[in-house]
């Protein structure tokens, strides 16, 4: 083929490709970058959130929030590699996206805050948004807080505020065994526990502080033995994915019948590989209503609504929608989607949840502010079970918002 | 403190057990073909999903027969219709593919069942505490696995040492064109010695399915210690997989519950360490905490002052 030849081929292809392009969408959507693992020992996770991001999607462009203007979910595939992420991060930049929504690991949320903070303050014209649903290390919103991140869960401080605060009236635990994963977010728990239980009971032993390096540890039946054997009456762990669910077998093997307070033992798997092992056991500590029993009509029509689409998947981020329903509405307000402008519009912003709760994003440090569950595993009274397993989430405690409001060292840096 | 050690020796046991029903499969297809068998730890995790997919409609013991001579079919067509045509273009060849393999078993273990990890729950005839020594109890299922691994190790090498199929394998390890010569198919022998080692790593699965999860990810967890299993007890050799099994097992599970630091250790022995200075931090660690790394120290280590492996006769 001669060179002139080619060249009408590659524009007739092209001309043909950008036709298509523009045919398929009648309206200018709202692109939103969703960076988390889809392969891998964390795929089951990343996927999970990316069928909940979907359907989060659909229920606020039926409800119209922008009008004209329907959100879009794009995967990007990070394999919970800070790496990975920041390649993965460019692409989204050069694709022209300017929302970013990433929440599985501490470790891959810091290298994207920070890439994004560095963008930022290079490329004034051209900035994007970190929207963060998951990842919980508190110096996120702290000593590592700007401008361009929002939080939608509560950081791991106030999780143990609540947490301490229900094992501060539990008499029977006298000795605590902290452990969890050898990361930022695994440490924060840990020094959170540590310092807080100190507060509250500091007649509690710390009977064991342990780090096991993440996604590596095939068998937990040692570390069980550990347990044990330092006589601990009740066990913290911040551990998740594969290594939640092979903790909990190690101790439904080794016979270790003390609770478990964990932050992800929910989900994913987790709850039916747990199974009957971890019924009045494990206990959760997250953000919403757990829809058992009694639960908020309009949490339990979103539920059934989500279970109609993914049989054996479930809603156990329900912040995902708070998260996108948040932005949308910010964008609504600004009347734009600059970066800077909605950022500004999501400062102080204020929403009812679908769980029925009332929520704040504070100004100071973009940390949202919002009441503390904590539930049990069981299968009585469950309506909305996980998994499909006959097995779910209880609620036990409901702590309030202006309980685990934690103060920030945040000084956050407006742009001018 | 007895009961901490009683339970480290008999879990270390457990997971060593398990590990060499991994790597005898892979060192014996090393010994044979020269080639590392990446997709080996895929075996196991088709094992593990096959024997939950047959569990829910056959139970669990027909499963055990069964997913293992699945694994094992599926590995002697991998040999016969992939990795033999790829032979003639030299062992890089047959790296990459069975590295394609790998990637392409991980796939379709997702697309079949999904990514979230899969219910595959320990039979009722074995979910029961053993015994019980002071408060920690050793559950049954454990003690199984321990006799099955224990079976295959006496199975393998009565086949190997004592009946004349074993003389012939051995044989076409060595002097593959001498066997030839003598009348034997030595490709078959290699795809049934290639079966087998696959099977074996099927059955690893279908008993560690639902003590270690049954998840997508699976593969990779174990995939590297078994590499690490079989280098450290020299390729090819079978008594070397059994006693670096067991000795990873058992040296990882003591680590664990070792919190001494690396400074306190080193000071013990009689190194003075420092405290301040850039390595600082490194002295806090505790041995626990680099316990999962340990194999991978004895590797390098080995790698350094005995290239051969334990056991081993041939360079790695």
């Amino acid at each position: 083929m001669s060179k002139p030849k080619s060249a009408v081929v590659l524009a007739v292809i092209l001309a043909v490709v950008t036709g298509l392009a523009a045919s398929a969408t009648p309206a200018d959507p709202i692109r939103i970058a969703y960076i988390d693992p889809l392969s891998g020992p964390f795929a089951a996770t990343g996927e999970s959130g990316l069928n909940q991001f979907r359907y989060a999607v659909d229920a606020i462009n039926k409800a119209g929030i922008v009008p004209g203007r329907p959100l879009e979910i794009v995967p990007f595939d990070n394999k919970v590699s800070p790496q990975e992420s920041l390649i993965q991060l460019k692409k989204v930049i050069g694709d022209g996206i300017q929302f970013v929504f990433q929440g599985n690991s501490s470790g891959v949320a810091h290298a994207i805050s920070d890439a994004v903070q560095k963008h930022n303050e290079r490329n004034a014209g051209n900035r994007v948004l970190y929207l963060n649903y998951s990842a919980v290390d508190p110096a996120l919103t702290n000593e590592k807080c700007h401008y361009w991140h929002f939080r939608f869960d509560a950081h791991a401080d106030m999780k143990m505020a609540a947490l301490t605060d229900v094992i501060a009236v539990n008499k029977s635990i006298r000795k605590m065994y902290i452990i969890g994963q050898d990361y930022s977010f695994g440490k924060a728990v840990a020094d959170g526990a540590v310092s807080m239980l100190g507060k509250k009971r500091p007649d509690i032993q710390i009977v064991g502080n342990e780090l096991h390096p993440i996604g590596k540890v095939k068998d937990f039946s040692p570390y069980i033995q550990k347990i044990v054997a330092a006589g601990a009456d009740a066990v913290i762990t911040g551990n998740w994915g594969a290594d939640m669910v092979a903790l909990a077998k190690a101790a439904n093997d080794g016979g270790l019948k003390v609770p478990f307070y964990t932050y992800y033992a929910a989900s994913n798997g987790i709850t039916a590989a747990i199974g009957a092992a971890g019924i009045d056991r494990i206990r959760l500590v997250h953000e919403t209503h757990p829809a058992n029993p009694n639960s908020p009509k309009a949490l339990s029509d979103y539920i059934t609504g989500f279970r109609k689409l993914h049989a054996q998947d479930d809603i156990n981020q329900p912040r995902i929608n708070t998260g996108l329903s948040m932005l949308a509405q910010a964008i609504k307000r600004a009347g734009t989607t600059d970066v800077d402008k909605v950022a500004a519009a999501l400062e102080g912003a204020e929403f009812t949840t679908i769980g029925g709760d009332q929520v704040v994003m504070r100004r100071e440090d973009h940390q949202l502010q919002m009441p503390i569950y904590i539930s049990v595993h069981t299968n009585k009274n469950i309506k909305h079970d996980l998994d499909a397993s006959g097995f779910g989430l209880s609620l036990e405690n409901k702590i309030e918002r202006d309980k685990v409001v934690q103060p920030s060292t945040c000084k956050m840096q407006r742009p001018s | 403190m007895f009961q901490l050690i009683f339970f480290s020796i008999l879990n270390g046991l457990v997971y060593g057990m398990l590990l060499f029903m991994l790597s005898s499969g892979l060192t014996l297809i090393f010994g044979m073909m020269g080639v590392l068998n990446f997709a080996h730890a895929s075996f196991y995790m088709l094992g593990a999903y096959f024997a939950f997919t047959l569990g829910l409609h056959l139970g669990f013991w027909p499963a055990l027969v069964i997913a293992p001579v699945l694994v094992g079919l599926l590995g002697a067509l991998v040999e016969r219709q992939g990795l033999r045509r790829v032979h003639g273009f030299g062992h890089i060849a047959e790296l990459i593919f069975t590295f394609g393999v790998a990637i392409l078993i991980e796939e379709v273990v997702q697309l079949v069942w999904g990514r979230p990890a899969k219910s595959y729950q320990v039979p009722a005839l074995l979910d029961f505490p053993l015994f019980r020594v002071m408060s920690s109890s050793f559950p049954a299922y454990k003690a199984f696995m321990l006799v099955v691994a224990i079976a295959i190790f006496g199975f393998i090498f009565v086949i190997l040492t004592r009946t004349r199929a074993g003389l012939i394998i051995q044989a076409s390890l060595t002097h593959p064109q001498m066997v030839a010569m003598l009348g034997h198919n030595v490709p078959r022998v290699f795809m049934v010695v290639f079966g087998i080692g696959s099977a074996l790593a099927g059955l690893a699965g279908v008993i560690a399915g639902p003590v270690l999860g049954t998840f997508p990810g699976m593969a990779q967890v174990l995939g590297s210690i078994v590499f690490v299993v079989v280098v450290i007890g020299g390729l090819g050799s079978l008594t070397g997989a059994f006693v670096a099994s067991l000795l990873i097992g058992i040296v990882q599970t003591f680590a664990v519950a070792m919190d001494v630091s690396v400074g306190g250790t080193l000071a013990a022995v009689g190194v003075p360490v420092a405290s301040g200075g850039a390595l600082h931090d490194l002295w806090k660690v505790t041995i626990a905490q680099v316990a999962p790394i340990l194999p991978y120290v004895l590797l390098v280590l080995m790698l350094i002052v005995r290239p051969t492996g334990l056991f081993g006769t041939r360079e790695t």
